[in-house]
């Protein structure tokens, strides 16, 4: 099978595999007590927790480990606002940001906060000048702005954001989920959140990081762990995995410019274009969504006019190639994505591919033989021609 | 939830998209009735009965497949046709209407 889902989650790094073996050994014990394997696990999670803050800009008692990266934001949305209740009950968030940031604002809503959504282009890319106007209400408690977008790629304007929030003096909330370990990491940030199976490391670990200065205080019942931020015991190993993922990346991005060699997301984002090129010159009638130059260097997302998303997945899975769609029949919810409704852009018959690191161009080359006729045949059985 | 508020898929340059207003209807040349329909169906349908009406008129199509409120309006944008507007039906669903321009 070729993996194309990367932006779902990235098969686990190398060295993540074996810092988690060496971890599960070595890192198990409770390290909230006095003893010395308890020593050596608190050892082990103040490393990780040092090299995740070292490559995310943080530090390292700014970052706390959550058990996912939407627990993360459900942490860093509502702890924010209950820490800054008395400022006001006002969030403002962008119409293409991550469900996890929406269904938290559901949350404060049904708790008598209001919620400001910021509309976004057809290309996914939310107004800067509408997002710092929406910030400067009074009574603007958080603001939440993605580094980029899950289903389409679009980068956020988060620097622009970042300086309207810090003028108006509302902390601004990224979830860096889909850029952590790919991209460098905006500035300006007072809370962070990321996910570590989506850069390579293990699932079950979110990064919450929450600047000195901000106030937050917990939605959830007191607990001693992580800084009295998560609650429940850590699982060592995969944080240990998951920094040593993370660790990797940057490495290896650190590499490539300093060799001018051709970095992995460079080659990466050359594929990206060339399917965003490729495919609607090979189908007809096909929408390729999302920035094509301010975007992701591993997601591309189109839709085919005619065709039903899942029949689109079921033929593909079919022929070798796992792919993820936004379109309703293949929801749980039978609604179509709210980034690709937010955006204006067809729902049904769609694909987003997302590139894994070290994906092949020939494994591109073949996804790109076989969709045509794919198309066409499913097409061909509601009748299109 | 996933209400538009502000400044929903468009482009600085465009207009700003039709959205459902009571009142906005105008008489119809062709109904499509794609109740019930999934997407894609209702757009196959509109896709092969447009040029039943004359160059100018209005189809209307009758979907209460959440997807077809963005589909039909992407469609028209991508087929270089107008979506005049989108009216909410009493039973649910919408009535999208749509200008034949070639």
């Amino acid at each position: 099978m070729v993996y194309l889902d990367a932006a779902s989650t990235e098969p686990l790094h190398p060295a993540a595999r074996d810092a988690l073996l060496a971890a599960l050994d070595s890192g198990w014990a409770d390290p909230a007590r006095l003893y010395g394997h308890a020593r050596r696990a608190q050892m082990l999670l103040e490393q990780a927790r040092a090299d995740v803050a070292d490559v995310l800009g943080a530090r390292p008692d700014e970052v706390v480990f959550t058990s996912s990266g939407t627990q993360a934001v459900h942490l860093g949305v509502l702890g924010t606002l209950n820490g800054r209740r008395r400022t006001g009950r006002h969030l403002v968030v962008g119409a293409v940001e991550h469900s996890s940031v929406l269904h938290s604002a559901e949350t404060h809503e049904r708790e008598g906060g209001t919620v400001e959504i910021v509309g976004v282009s057809r290309t996914g890319r939310v107004d800067a000048g509408a997002f710092a106007e929406a910030v400067s209400a009074p009574g603007t408690a958080l603001a939440c702005l993605q580094t980029a977008n899950h289903e389409v790629g679009t980068l956020q304007p988060v620097e622009e954001a970042a300086a309207a929030c810090q003028e108006a003096g509302v902390p601004l909330l990224v979830d860096a989920a889909q850029s952590a370990g790919r991209l460098p990491l905006p500035h300006g940030w007072s809370v962070l959140t990321a996910s570590a199976h989506k850069w390579g490391g293990p699932a079950g670990v979110g990064v919450l990081a929450v600047r000195k200065g901000t106030r937050w205080r917990s939605p959830y019942p007191q607990d001693e762990r992580e800084r009295r931020r998560v609650p429940g015991f850590e699982n060592i190993p995969a944080i240990v995995a998951a920094a040593a993922a993370l660790r990797a990346r940057a490495a290896e991005n650190a590499a490539g410019e300093a060799t001018e060699e051709i970095s992995e997301s460079t080659r990466l984002s050359a594929l990206v274009d060339r399917i965003r090129t490729e495919v609607p010159r090979l189908v007809p009638d096909v929408e390729v969504v999302g920035d094509p130059l301010l975007r992701l260097p591993h997601i591309v997302t189109f839709s085919c006019l005619y065709v039903e998303g899942e029949a689109l997945l079921a033929e593909l899975d079919r022929a070798g190639f796992a792919v993820s769609s936004g379109s309703s029949c293949t929801a749980s919810t039978l609604r179509p994505s709210h980034v690709l409704e937010a955006m204006g852009v067809l729902t049904h018959g769609n694909v987003r591919v997302s590139l894994p690191h070290g994906v092949s161009e020939g494994d591109v080359d073949r996804f790109l033989a076989v969709l045509p006729d794919i198309v066409r045949r499913i097409r061909a059985s509601l009748g299109v021609h | 939830m996933w209400r538009r508020r502000s400044g929903a898929g468009r482009n600085e340059t465009e207009e700003p998209r039709a959205e459902s207003q009571a009142g906005a209807r105008e008489p119809a040349a062709l109904t499509i009735d794609a109740l019930g329909r999934k997407c894609p169906i209702p757009i196959i349908m509109l896709a092969d009965q447009i040029n039943q009406v004359p160059m100018g008129a209005v189809v209307e199509v009758l979907a209460d497949d959440p997807a077809a409120y963005t589909d039909v309006p992407a469609w028209c944008r991508l087929k270089s046709h107008a979506h005049v507007g989108s009216v909410e039906l009493p039973q649910g669903g919408w009535s999208i209407q749509v200008r034949r321009n070639y």
